[in-house]
């Protein structure tokens, strides 16, 4: 009895939401070449690339096309061969809907790659140079936070256990779950590499207890190998980073801390697999399998696409739009961002394409139910947190932990007054940074001031002592002269 | 295409604030019921009049306030605020009673203080507690619970105010204790008289178990959580039980106390006002433990028969401080321990617990 009750609490997180899946796993389609490609040099928040291409050149499959401009950004290569037709201001995958520089490749049809430099005795190899490759490879956490992977596995401090996270727990997504039941050797492979780089003595793969059939295609093909294939509870949002640890290993990581700190790290299913490619077959990131989905398309389905594709090409493939189609969806529909137009070109954090009909209601003030708090993952108070950032208490904020919302959406999902609490969380968040920066800011002014001014009069007396001191000499010499004129 | 943009989750929700009123007063059916069964038309008559006030006031509160009137109309909490005081006041109360109290509720507790969300009291306790401060005489004679009133005479009874009629009204029994008490009777020599039933008043103890099921049906639909209602029936049979085993000659039972007066309708239907009350789990224990012990002490040692009105504004003063203290984060799982290379993986194979010992 007491069995049960432990282990219960051991393998679970506190709150979430029991979802319903909308999930229609297909084999995974291969669209006809686009005509066109668009890609934004843009990648996230603060990270760039820098264009290594003018218009007008001729650029094979595989072939660099942009370049990182700092250690966390990653390059982007041509998905296909055809001409550089412009760089240009172009609408980007952004929740704010900005336009920004994209690189415009049209297609010359041939698709003729570049000369792959597979490597397949990468334990032969150094981590430092296998790094190199993921990076090369412009390779990103395929999940939806697109991190540069070569990054996250610089390895230090020591990293005791590799999470493969193919939990996939927002609706509608099955990306991760259909690439499991077709390349389910090649991940296998892949997260062997990440293992090997980060000399990690453990590497367990997640997966929800929903996906029977990826889970069996993963066992069999990890049946030579030391992963551990883990089923976890479908309650979302047991894909989260913390969460699935605690699902894991039933440790907390405290808040405000990185897991990695902790000896863990997470990568995405999506992750290994293009792993995989970039070292063993040599082969950079130019494709994903994504998911298009939702009441708003004719033919659901999952599309292995080129990054770069414009969504409108990948609707198309779809068969088009129904009458639903009121809104699009890139991400999930718990944690994805709407955009405003299908001209917008597939990145690497895509995972998901959705188009659904709005369900619009109106918002009314908070009851008090307290149900928010029962499904928050993070344990937080959504409803004081709610309350604060209206009234822009910021400390309060920040004393009922604001920064450790995973912007999950349970939440909202849950709130019987349609609150968006989620949304008010944000803004509280980037109010919060801002007023950090400045603050910053500001102590750096005043160091810089009072330093300068500590200098001006370490300046003065040091003129001072030296005026003393010539003065002294002077009066030496005054002295000195009439005494010898006394003599 | 263009498609306009809006801010995740786009995951519509079936849960809305107008679910949880209805559902809590479909709950509320079941005493309905047995009130009718007993009573008569009076409780119907009395459950139309505070309802047609309700919407009335409400209506003109938010059409005042400049609010959108009809969603705000359609929530159902002006409605429930309504059924409740009907429900609490007696059933053969003059029209102008319930009219009052209501109006009371909703414009001074609810509207004057901004609304739904924001009143910091229970609207339909400050009513009922306008009332019993206002109009005492007819706010303490309540209808036999013997006499069944049809349509004709309950409508004579509540808007004609006849004197007198035989047998149209009687004590309750906490009220009977109470006074027989200090004439210095025995519990056991008081509950020789014919108000007593099983445990309680004759009759209206099914009354409050018609407020339990109903409450149990709320429960059951997690429209309500299970701390508050154990914690106010705890708040009242913890004393009971201590006193009852002290002196039972003058102190009555723990299920005496259970069964007579609003004391589930307490737990279950006015305490559970999420608005009003403190949040959290552990906030809900305090909350409920301390409505249920304030009914205890004034229904023993206070001036009023049944106190469930003042205790729960009592306590309703204290939810934000309860909630102010209890702030900050529960931890549940083993906080991890930051990792160093020479102690190796925390995480042991063999260990790993199964997902779910129950599928697997």
């Amino acid at each position: 009895m007491f069995n049960f009750f432990w282990r219960k609490k051991k393998s679970t997180f506190t709150g979430g939401i029991i979802l319903d899946g909308h999930k229609q796993v297909t084999k995974i389609n291969t669209p006809q070449l686009p005509k066109e490609l668009i890609y934004p040099l843009f990648l996230t928040s603060d990270r760039y690339t820098k264009a290594c291409v003018k218009v007008g050149d001729y650029v094979k499959k595989g072939q660099v096309i942009a370049i990182a401009d700092s250690l966390l950004s990653t390059p982007i290569h041509a998905a296909s061969s055809g001409i550089i037709s412009s760089i240009e201001k172009r609408l980007i995958a952004h929740p704010s809907g900005l336009a920004d520089d994209c690189i415009i490749l049209q297609t010359d049809g041939l698709d003729s790659a570049l000369e792959a430099e597979p490597c397949l005795d990468y334990r032969q190899q150094s981590r430092d140079f296998l790094r190199k490759k993921i990076h090369q490879a412009g390779i990103v956490g395929l999940g939806g936070a697109a991190f540069p992977t070569a990054k996250k596995l610089s390895g230090s401090p020591a990293i005791h256990t590799l999470i493969i996270n193919a939990a996939e727990c927002e609706p509608y997504i099955s990306c991760d779950e259909s690439l499991a039941i077709a390349s389910a050797k090649e991940i296998i492979q892949g997260s062997l590499i990440i293992q090997h780089i980060l000399q990690a003595s453990l590497c367990i793969i997640a997966i929800e207890d929903s996906k029977p059939d990826a889970y069996l295609a993963l066992l069999f093909a990890a049946k030579e190998t030391d992963i551990k294939i883990q089923k976890v509870p479908s309650i979302y949002p047991t894909g989260g980073e913390k969460q699935l640890i605690q699902v894991l290993s039933g440790e907390q990581i405290p808040p405000q801390k990185l897991v990695f700190e902790y000896g863990y790290i997470c990568q995405n299913i999506a992750t290994s697999f293009a792993v995989y490619q970039a070292v063993l077959l040599g082969i950079p990131l130019t494709e994903r399998v994504i998911t298009v989905t939702g009441a708003g398309i004719k033919q659901a389905q999952n599309i292995q696409a080129k990054i770069g594709t414009p969504i409108k090409d990948l609707v198309q493939f779809c068969q088009g739009y129904t009458e639903h189609a009121q809104q699009l969806i890139m991400g999930g529909p718990m944690m994805g961002i709407a955009l405003a137009s299908d001209e917008i070109a597939v990145i690497k954090a895509s995972n998901c394409l959705l188009i659904e009909p709005i369900k619009a209601s109106a918002i009314q003030p908070c009851i008090r139910c307290g149900d928010c708090a029962k499904v928050c993952p993070s344990e937080l108070l959504p409803q004081q947190l709610y309350w604060y950032s209206r009234s822009q208490q910021w400390d309060n904020c920040t004393d009922y932990n604001l920064a450790d919302c995973i912007e999950c959406g349970c939440c909202d999902v849950v709130c019987p007054s349609k609150i968006p609490l989620v949304q008010s969380f944000r803004i509280a968040k980037s109010e919060i940074s801002q007023q950090q920066k400045q603050a910053e800011q500001a102590a750096l002014a005043k160091k810089r001031f009072e330093n300068q001014q500590q200098r001006k009069l370490r300046i003065e007396q040091e003129k001072a002592v030296l005026l003393e001191k010539r003065k002294a000499t002077i009066e030496k010499m005054k002295a000195a002269a009439a005494q010898r004129k006394l003599n | 295409m263009q498609f306009p943009t809006s801010c995740s989750p786009f995951t519509p929700s079936n849960n809305t604030v107008q679910r949880m009123m209805l559902y809590v007063i479909a709950a509320l059916i079941p005493a309905i019921g047995t009130l009718f069964w007993f009573f008569g038309f009076s409780i119907l008559i009395q459950l139309f009049l505070a309802s047609c006030t309700a919407i009335l006031a409400e209506s003109l509160c938010l059409y005042a306030r400049k609010r959108s009137v009809l969603p705000s109309l359609l929530d159902g909490s002006a409605l429930l605020t309504a059924f409740l005081i009907a429900m609490a006041i007696p059933s053969i109360a003059p029209w102008w009673v319930v009219v009052t109290g209501t109006l009371f509720s909703i414009l001074i507790a609810k509207h004057a203080y901004g609304g739904l969300g924001y009143n910091p009291f229970n609207p339909a306790m400050v009513g009922y507690v306008f009332l019993l401060i206002s109009f005492p005489l007819q706010m303490t004679i309540w209808q036999s619970p013997l006499l069944f009133l049809d349509l004709n005479s309950a409508l004579t009874v509540i808007f004609l105010e006849p004197t007198s009629i035989d047998g149209l009204s009687s004590a309750t029994t906490l009220d009977y204790t109470k006074t027989q008490l200090h004439l210095g009777q025995s519990i056991n020599s008081i509950q020789q008289h014919a108000i007593f039933g099983f445990i309680a008043d004759k009759n209206k103890e099914f009354i409050n178990l018609a407020y339990l099921i109903g409450g149990l049906f709320l429960l059951k639909q997690k429209i309500i959580h299970w701390a508050i209602p154990t914690a106010v029936i705890l708040g009242i049979m913890l004393p009971a039980s201590i006193t009852y085993s002290m002196d039972s000659s003058i102190y009555p039972s723990p299920l005496f106390h259970l069964a007579s007066g609003a004391t589930l309708c307490a737990a279950f239907f006015i305490a559970t006002d999420p608005v009003t009350a403190s949040s959290g789990t552990k906030g809900h224990l305090i909350y409920g433990f301390l409505i249920g012990s304030l009914i205890y002490c004034i229904r023993t040692w206070g001036g009023y028969p049944d106190a469930v009105a003042f205790a729960v504004l009592l306590a309703n003063l204290t939810a934000p401080t309860i909630d102010y203290y209890l702030k900050g984060k529960k931890t549940i799982a083993p906080l991890a321990k930051e990792y160093t290379r020479n102690n190796g993986s925390n995480l042991e194979v063999g260990a790993l617990a199964s997902p779910d010992p129950v599928r697997d």
